[in-house]
Order: C-alpha cells, then sequence, then structure tokens
C-alpha cells in the first residue's frame, strides 16, 4: 500500500509536448503536466520536475515509467524502471482507465496512431508512417493562418451549418483547397468544419487502412481536445467516441502504469525505484555527440554527460558505444565535434 | 579490367568467391554506409527504389578502387529490378563514371547470349568445367553463410551477454571468407554451431518469441536497408526466421531449381494460392506463401519488409490481412526508403514485441473459457 506522499512518476517525452503525470496511492491522476517540448526535452524535462517539485515538496517517487520518442533520453536523466515505446503506454493506460476498450484512436502534434485492443491485450496497431497531414502540427498551422486560436478550432466546427468538403490526402493540397473554398465564400464554420472531416479521412484511410475498428472507441492525444474532429469521428464511424479525462496525457498516464505494474510484480517486498531524486533538477546535464570512426557506418553517438562523467551513450548501430564500452580512454581516438 | 558488383547482404563474400576462383579481378565495393546512401541518392531518380540508390553508391565508391566493369543479375517478370541494369549504365554514363555494365540475364531469350556475357566476364582462360566448378563452390559457400545466419538469428535472443552474437558472427563470416575448399566451410560452419552451443547452456529463461520476416528479397537480406531488423529483433529476445535466403534465391534463379538452397522458395506458391494464385512479379507470391508456411509453423508473429513503392510487395500487403485473420497471426508491414529512421522503425518493433509477448502472456478470460466450451 501506498502511503500519502508516495508517487509514481509517468513521463511521456514527444516530439510537441513532454507530459508528465503524478499517480498518488489510490491510483489516482494526483497531477497531470502538459508542456511544449519545443525542441528542448531535457530543459522541459527538469522544467517539469521542477513544477511537480514546487507543487508536493513532500512528495516521494518511488516509480517512473518513460515513453515517447525520447524515452531514452528521459530514462537516463530520472533514472526509469521501465522505458517503453509509445504504443504500449497508451494501450495501458487506455485499458486502466476504461477496460473493455477495444479501439484507441490518438493523434498526437507529428504523429498519429490506431491501436485494436481485444479483452485487454494489443492485437494490432498502426503508426502514420510517412505523411504528417492528419496530425495537430497541421490543425496548429491552419488555425494560426486563419487567425483563430486553435482552442477556438473546435467549437467553432461544431457550429457549422453545412461543412465543406476538402481534399484531405495532403497538407499542401487541404491548405490551396481550404483557400479555395474561402474565396468562394464560404462561412468560417463550414470550412473548419470541412477541415475536421478531411483529417478524420486522412486518418481512417491512412492509419486506420484494414483496421477492425470495434467500440468501445476511446480518442486521446492532444487533438481529442478539438471537438469537430471528435464529431467527425463519430459520423465518419458512426458510433460514440469516449474521450478519457486525461487524453492528452495518457502516454505519460500509461508510462506510470507500467512502472507501478513492474514494481509490484517484484513481489513482496517493494523494489526501490531506480529514481534519481527530484533533485535532478539541480543538476546539469550536457548532451554532446561525436562521429565513431569504427567502421563504414560511421554512427553518430550522442553521449549524455553529467559533471564531466558519462551517464548513457547510443546512436551506434553496433552496441560498442551504448553497451558500454569503448569508455572513456578511446574517445580520443573520434574526433570529437 | 576490374569487376565489381552491388552489395546485398552477404551475397559480397559469394560473389568474390566465384571471381576469385576464376582469378578475375575484383573490386569489392566498401560496406554499403550513409555515404553510400548520399551518392547513390543524388543520381537516382527520386521514386526509384531504395535498392537502385544503394546500387549506384556503390558503383561510385568502387570506382574509387579501380573497378571498371560492373556484374549485376537481370531480371524477367513485372518488378523494376529487371531494368536496373540498363538504368545503371544509362545514370553512371551521364554522370561521367566510364563503366561496362555486363547484365546476366538471357538477352531476348537467348541462351547463347547469356554464355557469352559469362565468358566475357570470366575471360579466356577458364573453361567451361572451371567456370561451373567455381560457381558451385560459390553456391555452397552460400548455403554455408545462410546456415551461420539461421544459426546466429536463434543465437541472439538466447546468449546472455548482448554482443556475443554479433562478435560470432562476424568471426563466423571472416572463417567463410579465407575458406576456398569444402573443408574450410564446413569447419567454420561447425565451429559457430559449437560456440552457440556453449554459450546457451546457461540459458534459462524462457523460450523465445518467433518471428517470420517475409518481403522483398533485397530489402530483406541487407541489414543496412532494412536498419537492423533482424539484429534489433534480436537484441528484443525474439528468435528470427526468414522467408528467403541468398542461396535460395541462387538455386532457383541460376541453377533453374537443380539446387534448392538453404531454404527452398518452391512451396511458396502453392502456399500463396489460396490468397494469390498469379505471379505478381518479384517475390510477391513468395511473401504471401512464406507468411502462410511460418503461420501453420505457429510463428508468434509476422513482418513483411518492402522497399517504398515496390509493386509486388504492395500486392502481397493487401492480401496479408486475410492471412493475419484465417490463422489469427499478428502481422505488421514496414516500409523503409533513405527517409526511414531507426527510431520509428524501432518503436514500432518494439510495440510488437510487447503485443506479441501480452499475447503469450495474457491469462484466460471468462469469455476464453466459454469459447473453448462452445468449440
Amino acid at each position: 500500500m501506498l502511503l500519502g506522499n508516495e508517487y509514481y512518476l509517468g513521463v511521456d517525452v514527444g516530439s510537441v509536448s513532454t507530459n508528465l503525470v503524478l499517480l498518488d496511492y489510490e491510483e489516482q491522476v494526483a497531477e497531470a503536466l502538459y508542456l511544449r517540448t519545443m525542441g528542448r526535452p531535457m530543459q522541459t524535462i527538469k522544467e517539469g520536475l521542477k513544477q511537480l517539485r514546487a507543487k508536493f515538496p513532500q512528495a516521494r517517487i518511488i516509480g517512473v515509467g518513460t515513453t515517447g520518442s525520447a524515452r531514452q533520453l528521459a530514462a537516463t536523466l530520472l533514472g526509469a524502471d521501465v522505458v517503453k515505446n509509445e504504443i504500449t503506454a497508451h494501450a495501458v493506460a487506455a485499458s486502466r482507465v476504461h477496460p473493455g476498450v477495444q479501439t484507441i484512436l490518438e493523434i498526437g502534434g507529428q504523429d498519429s496512431k490506431i491501436i485494436c485492443l481485444r479483452d485487454g491485450v494489443v492485437v494490432d496497431f498502426a503508426m502514420n508512417t510517412v505523411c504528417a497531414a492528419g496530425t495537430g502540427s497541421f490543425l496548429d498551422q491552419q488555425a494560426g493562418r486563419l487567425g483563430i486560436p486553435i482552442e477556438q478550432f473546435g467549437p467553432l466546427a461544431i457550429e457549422a451549418q453545412h461543412p465543406v468538403r476538402i481534399a484531405g490526402r495532403c497538407s499542401v493540397f487541404a491548405e490551396s483547397d481550404m483557400i479555395h473554398k474561402q474565396q468562394l465564400g464560404h462561412s468560417l464554420e463550414d470550412i473548419l468544419a470541412g477541415l475536421c472531416q478531411a483529417m478524420v479521412r486522412n486518418y481512417l484511410n491512412n492509419v486506420g487502412k484494414n483496421k477492425d475498428i470495434r467500440g468501445p472507441i476511446l480518442f486521446q492525444g492532444g487533438v481529442a481536445a478539438n471537438p469537430g474532429i471528435r464529431k467527425a469521428f463519430e459520423e465518419e464511424l458512426g458510433q460514440e467516441i469516449i474521450i478519457p479525462k486525461h487524453f492528452a496525457v495518457m502516454g505519460a498516464l500509461g508510462a506510470a502504469y507500467l512502472a507501478q505494474e513492474k514494481l509490484a510484480r517484484a513481489q513482496g517486498e517493494r523494489t526501490a525505484s531506480r529514481f534519481r531524486g527530484l533533485q535532478v533538477v539541480d543538476t546539469e546535464f550536457q548532451a554532446s555527440s561525436f562521429d565513431c570512426s569504427g567502421c563504414a557506418n560511421h554512427c553518430e553517438v550522442v553521449e549524455i554527460l553529467q559533471d564531466q562523467t558519462i551517464l548513457a551513450r547510443w546512436g551506434d548501430r553496433c552496441g560498442k558505444w551504448s553497451s558500454g564500452k569503448g569508455e572513456q580512454g578511446s574517445v580520443s581516438e573520434v574526433n570529437v565535434r | 579490367m576490374k569487376v565489381t558488383f552491388p552489395h546485398m547482404g552477404n551475397a559480397w563474400i559469394v560473389i568474390q568467391a566465384l571471381f576469385e576462383t576464376l582469378n578475375v579481378d575484383v573490386a569489392v565495393p566498401p560496406p554499403t554506409s550513409k555515404g553510400t546512401l548520399n551518392l547513390g541518392t543524388k543520381l537516382a531518380p527520386e521514386s526509384s527504389c531504395l535498392p537502385l540508390k544503394i546500387n549506384l553508391g556503390n558503383y561510385i565508391e568502387a570506382a574509387a578502387k579501380g573497378a571498371d566493369t560492373i556484374a549485376i543479375t537481370g531480371g524477367i517478370g513485372p518488378c523494376r529490378f529487371g531494368y536496373y541494369g540498363e538504368v545503371e549504365r544509362q545514370i553512371l554514363r551521364d554522370a561521367g563514371y566510364s563503366y561496362e555494365v555486363v547484365i546476366l540475364e538471357p538477352p531476348d531469350g537467348s541462351l547463347w547470349g547469356l554464355a557469352k556475357r559469362i565468358r566475357y566476364l570470366a575471360g579466356r582462360h577458364n573453361s567451361w568445367t572451371k567456370i561451373l566448378k567455381a560457381m558451385r563452390f560459390a553456391y555452397r559457400k552460400s548455403v554455408a553463410l545462410d546456415e551461420v545466419e539461421d544459426m546466429i538469428h536463434a543465437a541472439r535472443p538466447r546468449l546472455l551477454e548482448p554482443l556475443a552474437a554479433e562478435k560470432l558472427y562476424s568471426k563466423a563470416k571472416q572463417h567463410l571468407i579465407e575458406a576456398s575448399e569444402d573443408k574450410g566451410l564446413e569447419e567454420a560452419v561447425f565451429r559457430v554451431q559449437q560456440s552457440i552451443k556453449e554459450g546457451q547452456a546457461a540459458f534459462r529463461g524462457e523460450k523465445p518469441l518467433r518471428v517470420g520476416v517475409v518481403g522483398e528479397i533485397y530489402t530483406i537480406l541487407d541489414p543496412f536497408s532494412s536498419l537492423d531488423v533482424e539484429q534489433q529483433l534480436g537484441n528484443l529476445g525474439v528468435e528470427v526466421n526468414r522467408s528467403i535466403y541468398l542461396s535460395s534465391w541462387v538455386g532457383q534463379h541460376v541453377f533453374q531449381g537443380l539446387a534448392q538452397g538453404y531454404r527452398p522458395l518452391r512451396d511458396y506458391p502453392r502456399l500463396a494460392k489460396p490468397y494469390l494464385p498469379h505471379f505478381v512479379g518479384g517475390h510477391g507470391q513468395e511473401t504471401v506463401g512464406a507468411a502462410v508456411q511460418f503461420a501453420r509453423e505457429g510463428a508468434d508473429g509476422i513482418i513483411q519488409l518492402l522497399p517504398l513503392g515496390c509493386m509486388p510487395e504492395i500486392v502481397a500487403s493487401s492480401v496479408l490481412p486475410r492471412i493475419q485473420a484465417d490463422y489469427r497471426i499478428p502481422i505488421m508491414t514496414l516500409t523503409v526508403d533513405e527517409h526511414s529512421g531507426r527510431a520509428g522503425v524501432q518503436t514500432r518493433l518494439e510495440a510488437f514485441v510487447d503485443l506479441l509477448e501480452r499475447r503469450r502472456n495474457r491469462t484466460l478470460t471468462r469469455e476464453d473459457v466459454l469459447n473453448v466450451a462452445r468449440e
């Protein structure tokens, strides 16, 4: 049993946002932070921890899970107990907050995915591969172009009387088609709703292709904040779309659950977390990279340093650096940038 | 004359052996790297498939080693590979490289024409008997290589030290490169077998998950193109099973089925029949047939690999969901091209392996029990 001040921490560092979740002893979300990564994942993670420390000065973190595209980096900085990919993290979170979920639609800043579950087990999934047309950044861009704040995008879209049809295959063409529709004199609401429909069609044709979409359907990721998209999904799929309470931070929530699962599985005595402590906030980290000249691959190896000690390295194909071999001594053999 | 050829995984070891047995001067291109791909991408049309881009990069890097003649196999049938040789000849000429390109295929169906081309590469000093002998030895070398590779696939999830399998693999490859007689080949295979046996004696874990890798031959044979999918899976604790090996292709296409190679391809079209009864070019039918075979053998999952825009594989991938449904086996398609990132591939592989693991470890639910009762 967890004590009142003990928490599991889940961290999801994605391309657009960095999310942190604190899970309390009742498995409830005590705190959820949604920060913009802005290309500086290390600073953003520290900023998130700083906010957590300010709000929960007494907190004791007893387990940490990381996910997202910078999961490895986050795991190194924090000392994570679990490092998992986004698919698994999202699926775990969804099936914990809504047991029985069969389909997860997830649209984030630069990627989108679909996950099919049956009896709580992931049976199929897909991620967008070569195109980012159906993702949050695109909506962001178009909102900016139309001069409306992104928060108003959805509420305006559901006001539409006659949504216009917009070509959604490609974001560039969608944009020119949208401009064309504007010039014809369609109302802003109708265009926004049309855009939502185009995006949903694009998503279902690309990411959702060949997938068996069955209810209950959960819609999560930053874009789930947009009621226009939700409505478009409901119309297209003919089913109710559920938006979980913490839709924007489901990845981080999943990571926290995974940390809890892992540490709980180690039976009886709770295993100590590898968490480096909230004082990580005050630690200086440096990241640097160099080209390894060991072979023709010329891998770009990234290393994370704390006070001149190497915490971790990755990026090599052969594993000579990431497995801890070729320690400091041989760095001189390669051309340090 | 100094002959070079494009890279495709371990194929260079076999081709080098062939030319060296015949005393033909050969320049093996440097191992394919990012730099190779960059060189090729500059020359190739953007929409061409990934192998063409890598081929061109290989030639340019081989030119620096003094190569002046390219040997490449051709193809008949609706896959773009069939016109690679010709297209590459023209692209290289336009870029100012004076390469002689010898395409090993029967021109207009003429076997005599093919014989003349082989004779041109082998030179006057080699008799046909000697050429055939060299080809047979090269073939046996490729079978030995495939055996080693398959053993490494099984060893990766079972050896405790993460790099142990890679070390064994590169050592075995070195032995095979040096072997100039059958005895050397056998010894190399035996030695790696022994080391693996010793190495995995300590393995006490669960039976590793098994994943079948199917798809376009170049991408599955060439770890650079597939971003080391097989090695990555191995590191995630998965035993990889592959649909096509080099020697099988050689047996099927060079020896016209007289030799079958390490893993015969001949059953695939029959297995594919209920789903894809026609030849669709490339190895589309083999991909579908192999998926059926892996599913029947009880693999935990299947991964299809293809370069972006590969028509035969696109046809195959549109059929795979039916196999997925019929055999209840998860199948994932991975498309690679020069823009593919390791991180993206890794995320998908990890998620796929998680899926397989959770599927295997899941406890019976009430619904399952009811289903069993109904059946």
